[in-house]
């Protein structure tokens, strides 16, 4: 690769553009997923900022909203059609391009192979078709928000029959619901295409020595990760040519008979809408494991090199690992207590539901016994590691409210599940994505971000997650629905009021303070401390400086050795005999 | 040191939100809603409890790792504990089970038939409420898709050629007598909507194609907001109406006046 890059190198812009974008090598296309997560969350934030902006001042007339929107907010003043739509692609962006992509496709990408031992991708041709692929789909779901009658509304689980009927049942639900539908199952493509490269790679193409149980945790939290994508991600593309074939060819997957909207009779019959709800479930749930899990094996990965001291449980964290992907699997009807299905069957799905605290106890119990007593290196990648376990504690608790049928039922979409997922879902897996982002830098750029504006960075978005999402949870005891354009119409709501401009101000700083880390990223890939070779004194083999041969030994061989070899040092590499 | 001291202030904060919440939950006006505040409380002891240890126990974890850090002690070293590990499993299991099982408890949602109940048809679509009564006789009358007019007063779809349906009472607010069981049949005829009101504790949605029943049962009158809870549109944050509970007496008149 490098030879490529280098006789590439004489030819003109344009060539040697081409050759960045269309590499096969797999660090060079980790960095594009990368780049292109950090573009979709920039564009995901920004859209919850003039989201939450409009719920506290649903009257206010902003100039530019005029300009951005001429239709969707003439006269500047938004209408619900065109807050809907910035709600259903502030949830594509996030759920699909940040926490699917950064966690797995850029990090997985970035050190997988040379963890194992390997090299490169199983794949590497496919391994570019996937990013390619992911791209156009990015694409077209911003084509789906510049067609006629504006994005689709119908947020990103876009229930039928509203999101199969067409643009009588809103506008964005016509060309543009088409395009979101194409869009996601594009993504699915790229999904499965990446999962059964991760899938490979691990079972094939690992290194001499390095046995299974020789895997750092991130290894295995990815394989998990992936074979949830292979499993979760066709669901949703079957689900998603099924929509298309209603809202185009006529057919009745999703829409029973005799129905009537505004004044227009639907021709179709036989369908059921619940359908659209376990297909879309049964990928949906699994999904929120896929942006968690990765974080996962980064945080135990991380906890261990910085607190100097092994994983505690490696064999029961691969375990919890897998129990969690398992029941994760059987537990899509929580989203459903209340949609209509079988009473009965929520009983099932609770218990199974309530499970999967079990291994997260064991998770959560062994990070902490990891850290204890050890000493600890406070460095910003172990600061967010430390904050994501704070967070998953916080977030996951909520899960005990949600997964009771009883008490879910009256929860269900309102601001407590908003701030639920939030926090078990964005936020954790984004603590996961930013520790990642501050171990492996070096990797990616051969140069360390600055670990003081890291620090800053840190602490007051720590800070603001949590000022931003507990009193949210409280919007929810009050009752408070989500996906409201705006809460004007209920009496109820109007003590709440207070409470919502609150979480809109903490959501203010938090986006705001992540000026500090663009500021940082910017600043060290051109200018950061050159950085080279194990730097932080890691034992997975990505920080070898040259092949490493055959390993040896465990993963996390941290602690007080004082053989000759190891003399002065409280690690040895994986490698290293 | 910063992180520790951090995470002890939010711990106290978190638990001061509760102590002194921003926001509640209304009263609750059913034995079910009475039953469900008693499991939140249930949950949220425990929830608590896990949250505070959880969180200082990450507290000193980084606060003791620190000072050994900067005292240059080393670390102790452990690969794990296997007994350890299957008492927290264990143990966070059984309460999350006993909690999962506790929760089943209030979630007694088969409807056990309309004999003896005030049965009312629910229709809600974009984006409005529509309520029905049998009327007089007693009978809910013939419906169709091909009759509704919302303009012309005609949201359920009556059928006019149908004694039966032509006595039927509609209403954009949802009246039902104190201290008796009403049974409500959930319809939708476009989109799912759901049916929501804070002060029973539950919501249910409607879908297309499908008849859900709900039961409930209130003994004290009062008025209620009924919110749309499942998004249904452009028009789902103002898909509002109200749950009027009347006095038995009150509502059987108010029904022969219509």
């Amino acid at each position: 690769m490098e030879a490529n890059t280098v006789a590439v190198s004489h030819r003109g812009l344009f060539s040697r553009l081409s050759a960045r974008l269309f590499t096969t090598d797999h660090r060079a296309i980790a960095r594009l997923y990368f780049f292109l997560s950090l573009g979709a969350v920039l564009l995901g934030t920004v859209l919850s900022l003039i989201m939450r902006f409009h719920l506290v001042h649903p009257t206010a007339q902003v100039g530019w909203f005029a300009r951005v929107w001429p239709v969707g907010a003439s006269g500047g003043v938004m209408t619900p059609e065109l807050y809907l739509s910035l709600l259903t692609l502030h949830g594509t962006i996030m759920v699909f391009f940040v926490l699917t992509l950064a966690p797995l496709s850029a990090f997985g990408n970035l050190v997988l192979p040379e963890q194992l031992g390997a090299g490169s991708m199983a794949f590497p041709r496919l391994n570019a078709l996937s990013f390619w692929i992911t791209a156009l789909s990015f694409l077209v779901l911003l084509a789906s928000c510049a067609v006629a009658g504006g994005g689709p509304l119908s947020g990103w689980t876009a229930y039928p029959p509203l999101s199969a009927v067409g643009a009588i049942a809103g506008p964005g639900e016509g060309a543009g619901q088409t395009l979101w539908f194409f869009s996601v199952g594009l993504f699915c493509i790229g999904a499965l295409l990446t999962s059964v490269n991760v899938i490979s790679t691990v079972l094939d193409q690992r290194g001499p020595g390095m046995t299974l149980m020789r895997m750092p945790l991130t290894c295995w939290n990815w394989f998990a990760t992936a074979v949830l994508s292979m499993l979760s991600f066709p669901v949703l593309l079957a689900a998603g040519l099924l929509i298309l074939l209603d809202r185009l060819g006529g057919t009745s997957f999703f829409l029973p008979a005799g129905m009537l909207i505004g004044d227009e009779k639907i021709a179709h019959a036989g369908g059921s809408p619940l359908l659209w709800q376990h297909l879309f479930w049964f990928f949906g749930h699994p999904e929120v494991y896929i942006a968690i899990l990765p974080g996962m094996g980064i945080v135990s990965h991380i906890i261990a090199t910085f607190a100097r001291k092994p994983v505690f449980g490696y064999r029961a964290m691969v375990a919890a690992s897998f129990a969690i992907s398992f029941l994760g699997m059987l537990v899509w009807g929580h989203h459903m207590f209340i949609s209509g299905l079988n009473p009965y069957s929520a009983i099932a799905f609770s218990v199974l539901t309530m499970a999967i605290g079990a291994p997260s106890a064991v998770k959560t119990f062994n990070w902490i016994a990891t850290a204890l007593g050890g000493r600890l290196r406070l460095t910003t990648a172990m600061l967010f590691a430390l904050g994501f376990v704070s967070i998953f504690v916080t977030g996951g608790l909520s899960g005990l409210f949600l997964g009771q049928p009883e008490i879910d039922a009256y929860f269900h979409d309102t601001y407590f599940v908003v701030a639920h997922f939030h926090l078990i879902m964005g936020i954790a897996a984004l603590f996961g994505i930013f520790a990642a982002t501050f171990y492996w830098f070096p990797i990616m750029f051969g140069r360390k971000l600055n670990e003081r504006l890291g620090k800053v960075h840190f602490y007051l978005t720590f800070i603001g997650a949590y000022a931003t999402f507990l009193p949210m949870h409280f919007a929810g005891f009050a009752g408070n629905p989500r996906r409201y354009s705006d809460f004007t119409t209920f009496d109820f709501l109007q003590p709440v009021m207070p409470l919502q401009k609150w979480i809109t101000h903490a959501a203010y700083f938090l986006a705001v303070v992540q000026l500090v880390f663009l500021w940082n990223l910017a600043r060290s890939i051109r200018s950061g401390d050159r950085a080279e070779g194990n730097v932080w004194e890691s034992t997975s083999l990505e920080w070898c400086a040259e092949t490493p041969g055959e390993v040896v030994r465990g993963p996390y061989e941290f602690g007080p050795f004082n053989t000759h070899v190891t003399e002065g040092r409280d690690f040895r590499m994986q490698n290293e005999r | 040191m910063l992180f520790g001291f951090i995470l002890c202030v939010l711990t106290l904060a978190g638990c001061l939100l509760f102590a002194l919440p921003p926001a509640w939950f209304p009263p609750s006006i059913t034995a079910e809603a009475v039953a469900w505040d008693g499991q939140f409380a249930r949950t949220l002891w425990i929830c608590g409890a896990i949250f505070v240890g959880a969180q200082l126990l990450l507290a000193w974890t980084v606060l003791r790792g620190r000072t050994r850090h900067q005292s240059n002690k080393s670390g102790t070293m452990s690969h794990g504990h296997r007994g350890l590990e299957l008492g927290w499993m264990t143990i966070t299991a059984a309460l999350f089970l006993t909690l999962a099982v506790l929760g089943s408890r209030g979630w007694a949602r088969i409807s056990t038939g309309t004999a003896g109940k005030e049965v009312i048809d629910v229709y809600a679509h974009q984006f409005a409420w529509t309520f029905r009564y049998a009327g007089p006789d007693g009978i809910f009358g013939h419906t169709a898709v091909e009759f509704i007019n919302d303009s012309g007063g005609n949201s359920a779809g009556l059928d006019p050629a149908d004694p039966a349906a032509t006595d039927d009472i509609t209403a954009a607010n949802l009246r039902i007598p104190a201290g008796r069981d009403v049974l409500l049949r959930l319809h939708s005829r476009d989109v799912i909507h759901d049916f929501f009101v804070r002060e029973l504790r539950t919501k249910q949605d409607i879908v297309p194609g499908m008849e859900i029943p709900l039961e409930l049962h209130v003994d004290k009158p009062g008025s209620y907001e009924i919110a749309c809870a499942e998004l249904c549109g452009l028009g789902h944050s103002q898909m509002r109406s109200l749950l009027i509970v009347m006095p038995a007496a009150e509502y059987d008149r108010w029904k022969q006046t219509r």
